[in-house]
């Protein structure tokens, strides 16, 4: 990491005097705090959980080195490529849920009517709660018997919601998006908000509407927090774990059973440590990979959308 | 420029990554905090749940009142969260000093791995201990002839509880055999009643259902046989059993959306006193819950209770029940010796002494697994109720132990798993089978 640091004037702008080339290169330790946590918090636990698939664990006895017999058994189950195709699932469906009504929000709360602040605080809310709290909630007003719909006699609001595979498919997807599209909007507001309003008087000149404006400014200024949201929304889903273990435990019949969950059940309930580390390391591996692409999305046109930069 | 460009893009992919490794890292560690006893104090984990956590937390509060040098440290659980949560503590090797559980196949698992105490010699020594309880219920607490959990608290059979109030609405008579059930179905769904209550969610809800019918149709030996590790899931008796649990879903005997109905939020409990479902399958533990949360269901006789039905031409006796014989208690291995010993001196002299027996019969209505405890019934509110657990727990020619409890905790899961799905028509008996017979021995 230190290198990346020392060269990093390289990529500064040249009318940067050349004395602070030196003077920088010499912060190099103020990346050592953060280093030292990533290490013993994520590259050496990621290093331990690498060697757990090699073995076989039950979490409280002894472990044995069973070679690759984890492995198999890990890509021989049906249920890897049933996880995988949830996760994809989860991932998907939630960012189509999530990024528009993120953007259209965010360019509300960014403007300057009435009550704006008012409302943002609102929207606000629901990303204050905790995972574990919203679900329960949740649980209790979609009770079939004792929650909203029974209560207040709504009819199409009595359904079998966590009961049937699509169902709770859509509330797991309806509930992350209430959750997270505060924050997203909130990324997005941001944004908006750094649009030179130039821009817009120019092309009000030119006499374009608010919604060949939005198409043709906001839109396109807004690729780069796209990339950054939409990486931080798939990143997020692939790792959803706590509201689907409260909402629903994976079920019914699997349905809602991404890998997180599947690494957790397959570790912690049914004390199959290997297997769970099996798991776990496609799960990073599919992190990885998610996360490559999305850069490289984003790489190609690295400058600033900024008028004059 | 490109070097720059590199390195940060990979660093952007590891602090990507960071959160699932964060995920994994969480679910390992973190058994500190509340139950962290220091070493010359022992600690023991309690469940939640009135009136029965009052009960466990007032045995130890008196204890600690007058044993002042000995004190004990609880801190209370919810049942699942518990059960997840001792297994992450000893596999951490920070078990709380008492280790709470039923026994079965998990204790084994401990006992196996040297993580908990023999306590034959201490039984041995302290002879009076042993001979005040329930003979049968320290079975399920032995492994290799070795008593590891001491029997504790109440004996839970499963009961056929029933709405009676519903059954006279419709003008039927409680199920004597499974075909009368079945019967039953269509009548109570006629008159908008759900005919069985279920939690389906939680799953060991519905496994109590494959229990009894297993044990009616093919006699305890039936399982017996799976549990030594003969194949017997694809006997055809095993193969009825299954059948006979998924005709009764089709014919939607238990309520809509079951499978998003949890027992720890005693919801499944709630359908029964609010007199939207007829009948409920569930363990004796119940009924202190329903007493409590039920306004006046219990109090004003509604609550009507049998043991399960008979199966026409089954080869078990109607007599024979399910359910927890007792709950258990163990020592952690790992705890100090200082610890065990004030350990020890609770369980001979705190535990399930009269006053935590006589509240389990007054508030809770369970039977204690102390002998002779009949003779307290008498002139009590709950009498016949506990009555008829003490009769059933102690005249079953079979009392058997929950799967989930008796198997390993990964055929377990597996079992559990396949039950879900076997409610949820999302596999046939034959799978079913198929799948269980594969997980023997894991």
């Amino acid at each position: 990491m230190s290198t990346s640091v020392r060269t990093a004037p390289s990529s500064v702008p040249a009318k940067v005097p050349a004395a602070a080339h030196t003077s920088t290169g010499r912060l190099g330790w103020l990346v050592l705090p953060a280093l030292i946590i990533f290490v013993a918090f994520a590259v050496v636990p990621l290093i331990g959980v690498f060697v757990l698939s090699f073995t076989s664990w039950d979490g409280i006895g002894a472990i044995s080195f069973t070679g690759l017999t984890s492995w198999t058994a890990v890509l021989t189950d049906p249920g890897l490529p049933h996880a995988l195709w949830v996760t994809f699932l989860v991932i998907v469906l939630s960012w189509i849920a999530q990024t528009p009504l993120s953007i259209l929000l965010g360019v509300f709360i960014s403007g300057h009517q009435k009550y704006r602040a008012l409302l943002a605080v609102l929207f606000f809310l629901p990303l204050l709660l905790s995972a574990a709290a919203v679900s329960i909630a949740y649980k209790a007003l979609l009770d079939p018997n004792f929650g909203l719909g029974p209560g207040l006699n709504l009819g199409f609001l009595t359904q079998d919601w966590l009961g049937r595979p699509a169902l709770a498919m859509g509330v797991v997807i309806f509930i992350i998006a209430w959750q997270w599209i505060p924050f997203h909007s909130l990324i997005y507001q941001g944004a908006i908000r750094q649009i030179p309003v130039s821009m817009y008087e120019a092309s009000q000149l030119d006499g374009a509407g608010r919604v060949r404006q939005f198409f043709s400014i906001t839109l396109p200024q807004l690729k780069n927090t796209m990339i950054t949201s939409s990486t931080l929304m798939i990143v997020g889903s692939l790792t959803t774990f706590d509201l689907i273990f409260v909402l629903t435990q994976g079920g019914p019949n699997d349905a809602t059973r991404v890998l997180a969950l599947d690494m957790y059940l397959t570790g912690f309930r049914a004390n199959q440590m290997g297997l769970a580390s099996a798991i776990a390391v496609i799960l990073v591996v599919v992190g990885l990979i998610l996360a490559q692409l999305l850069q490289r999305i984003g790489g190609k046109d690295r400058n600033s959308q900024l008028e004059g930069a | 420029m490109d070097q720059n460009r590199t390195s940060r893009r990979s660093f952007l992919a590891l602090a990507g990554a960071t959160p699932l490794v964060a995920t994994v890292l969480a679910s390992c560690g973190g058994s500190n905090g509340p139950g962290q006893a220091s070493s010359d104090e022992a600690s023991n984990w309690i469940l939640t749940g009135q009136p029965k956590e009052g009960i466990r937390q007032g045995a130890v509060d008196d204890w600690n009142e007058a044993h002042s040098d000995q004190k004990i440290v609880t801190s209370a659980f919810q049942n699942d969260a518990y059960k997840a949560k001792i297994k992450t503590a000893i596999g951490a090797g920070q078990a709380p000093t008492i280790i709470f559980g039923w026994g079965g196949g998990t204790l084994r698992n401990y006992a196996e791995s040297g993580l908990v105490d023999d306590l034959t010699p201490w039984l041995q020594e302290n002879p009076e201990v042993k001979e005040r309880l329930f003979d049968a219920a320290f079975a399920a607490g032995t492994v290799e002839d070795k008593v590891y959990g001491l029997p504790t608290e109440t004996v839970q059979p499963l009961v056929l509880f029933y709405n009676k109030k519903l059954f006279e609405q419709v003008g039927a008579q409680p199920p004597a055999t499974w075909d009368e059930l079945m019967a039953l179905v269509p009548v109570f769904n006629a008159a908008g009643i759900a005919p069985i209550s279920l939690g389906g969610q939680s799953r060991w809800t519905n496994m109590m259902w494959l229990e009894l019918l297993f044990d009616r149709i093919g006699g305890p030996e039936l399982f017996e046989s799976i549990y030594n590790g003969t194949p017997a899931w694809t006997d055809p008796a095993a193969i009825d059993a299954l059948t006979k649990v998924q005709d009764l879903v089709k014919a939607d005997g238990f309520i809509k959306g079951f499978a998003s109905i949890t027992a720890d939020s005693n919801a499944d409990q709630a359908l029964l006193y609010t007199d939207k479902a007829a009948m409920m399958l569930h363990g004796t533990w119940t009924y202190g819950g329903m007493k409590t949360d039920g306004g006046d269901f219990v109090s004003s006789g509604n609550l009507g209770y049998m043991n399960f039905p008979a199966v026409t031409g089954g080869k078990g006796d109607p007599m024979n029940t399910f359910g927890n014989p007792a709950q258990y208690v163990s020592i952690s291995s790992k705890a100090t010796q200082a610890q065990k010993d004030i350990a020890l001196a609770f369980f001979k002299d705190g535990l399930l002494q009269e006053k935590e027996a006589e509240a389990y019969i007054n508030e809770a209505g369970e039977v204690p697994i102390v002998k002779g405890i009949d003779a307290k019934f008498a002139g009590l509110e709950d009498e016949e109720w506990l009555k008829f657990t003490y009769d059933l727990a102690t005249n079953a020619p079979s009392f058997a132990q929950s799967w989930d409890q008796a198997l390993s905790p990964t055929e377990a899961e597996t079992l559990l798993d396949n039950i879900e799905k076997l409610f949820g028509l999302a596999i046939t008996p034959q799978q079913f089978a198929e799948n269980m017979n594969a997980a023997i021995g894991s």
